[in-house]
C-alpha cells in the first residue's frame, strides 16, 4: 500500500508545491483553481519520476525556515557591498579570485541548493563542481583573503545545509 | 494615512532603481569577464524585489486586495539566475582557464568543465 502511493506521489512536497503555485498564478483563491492545481500537482510528479529517482528527506523543517530567513538578510547585506565595490572601489584595487571549496555534502539536491545560494549571495558565484563532486569552485568579485569566503560559506550555508538535508 | 502608504512604495521602487542601475553600471566597469557576471545576478535580486515588494504594498494597502502573484516571480528568478550564472562559467572555464590556471580541485583532481573535455571521444559522423 505504501508503495503504491509512493509509486503514485513520488514527491509529495513538490505535489504541494505545485497546487500552490498554480493557485498564485491565478491570483485569485477559487475551488476552480485549486483542483486544476492539484491536478497538476498529481500528473508533473508522476510524469517526471524518472529523471528524479532519488527521495531525498528534509530532516529539519525549523533549520529550513532559519536557512531561508538567513539567506534573504545574506542577499540584501550582498547587494549592499556588491554596489559598494562596483562604485567605490578602482578597478584594479579589486582582487578577484577564484576559491575551491571542499564539500561535505554529498546529496545532490543539497549540493545544487548550496551552489544557488553561493551565487545569489555575498560577491560570490559557484562555477564548476569537481569530476565526482567533491568541491566546488567559487569565484569570488573580491577576495583579499580566499581562506574566509571557503570558511564562511561552510560554517554559514553547508553546516545548515548538511542538517536539513543528511 | 495614504501618504505614507505612498511614500514606503517610493521608498521601495527607489531601492530597486539604485540597484538595477548599479548592476548595468557594473556590466561597463568591472573589466573582466567572470566579474561581470556577479553584477547582473545581484541586481536581479534586490532590483526586481524592490519593484515586487512596491507591487505587493500597492495592491494591499492602496486597493485593499492581496496579491501575491510577485511572488512567484522572485522563485522563478531565484531558480533561473544561478542556472544561467552557471552556464556562462561554465563557459569561460571551457573556453578561457586551464586546470592549471584554476585551484585544486581536491581528490578528484579535475573540474568537471576540463574532465569532459579529457575524455572526450566523440565518434567521427562527417567521414560517411
Amino acid at each position: 500500500m505504501i508503495k503504491l502511493l509512493h509509486r503514485i506521489f513520488p514527491h509529495p512536497h513538490l505535489t504541494i508545491l505545485l497546487t500552490i503555485v498554480w493557485v498564485l498564478l491565478a491570483n485569485k483563491p477559487s475551488l476552480n483553481s485549486l483542483v486544476f492545481g492539484l491536478l497538476l500537482g498529481v500528473i508533473i510528479p508522476f510524469i517526471t519520476q524518472p529523471y528524479w529517482p532519488d527521495r531525498p528527506k528534509l530532516r529539519n523543517w525549523p533549520m529550513v525556515i532559519e536557512y531561508m530567513l538567513v539567506v534573504l538578510w545574506d542577499i540584501v547585506i550582498a547587494n549592499i557591498t556588491v554596489a559598494r565595490i562596483i562604485l567605490f572601489k578602482r578597478d584594479a584595487d579589486r582582487q578577484p579570485a577564484f576559491v575551491s571549496i571542499p564539500l561535505e555534502l554529498r546529496t545532490p539536491e543539497a549540493i545544487t541548493v548550496l551552489a544557488g545560494t553561493i551565487t545569489m549571495t555575498p560577491g560570490t558565484v559557484s562555477c564548476d563542481l569537481s569530476a565526482q563532486g567533491h568541491n566546488l569552485l567559487v569565484h569570488c568579485l573580491d577576495a583579499p583573503n580566499p581562506e574566509d569566503v571557503r570558511d564562511e560559506i561552510k560554517h554559514r550555508y553547508e553546516r545548515r545545509l548538511k542538517e536539513i538535508f543528511e | 494615512m495614504t501618504f505614507i502608504f505612498e511614500l514606503l512604495i517610493a521608498f521601495f521602487l527607489i531601492v530597486s532603481g539604485i540597484f538595477g542601475f548599479v548592476g548595468s553600471f557594473g556590466m561597463i566597469k568591472l573589466k573582466d569577464p567572470m566579474s561581470r557576471l556577479h553584477a547582473p545576478t545581484k541586481a536581479t535580486t534586490l532590483g526586481v524585489g524592490g519593484v515586487l515588494l512596491a507591487s505587493i504594498t500597492h495592491s494591499v494597502l492602496l486597493e485593499g486586495k492581496l496579491s501575491l502573484h510577485e511572488l512567484l516571480i522572485t522563485l522563478f528568478l531565484f531558480l533561473t539566475a544561478p542556472i544561467t550564472a552557471l552556464f556562462i562559467a561554465k563557459w569561460h572555464i571551457h573556453r578561457h582557464e586551464q586546470p592549471s590556471d584554476l585551484p585544486d580541485a581536491g581528490e578528484d583532481e579535475l573540474w568537471a568543465t576540463h574532465a569532459v573535455e579529457q575524455v572526450e571521444d566523440v565518434p567521427d559522423h562527417s567521414a560517411n
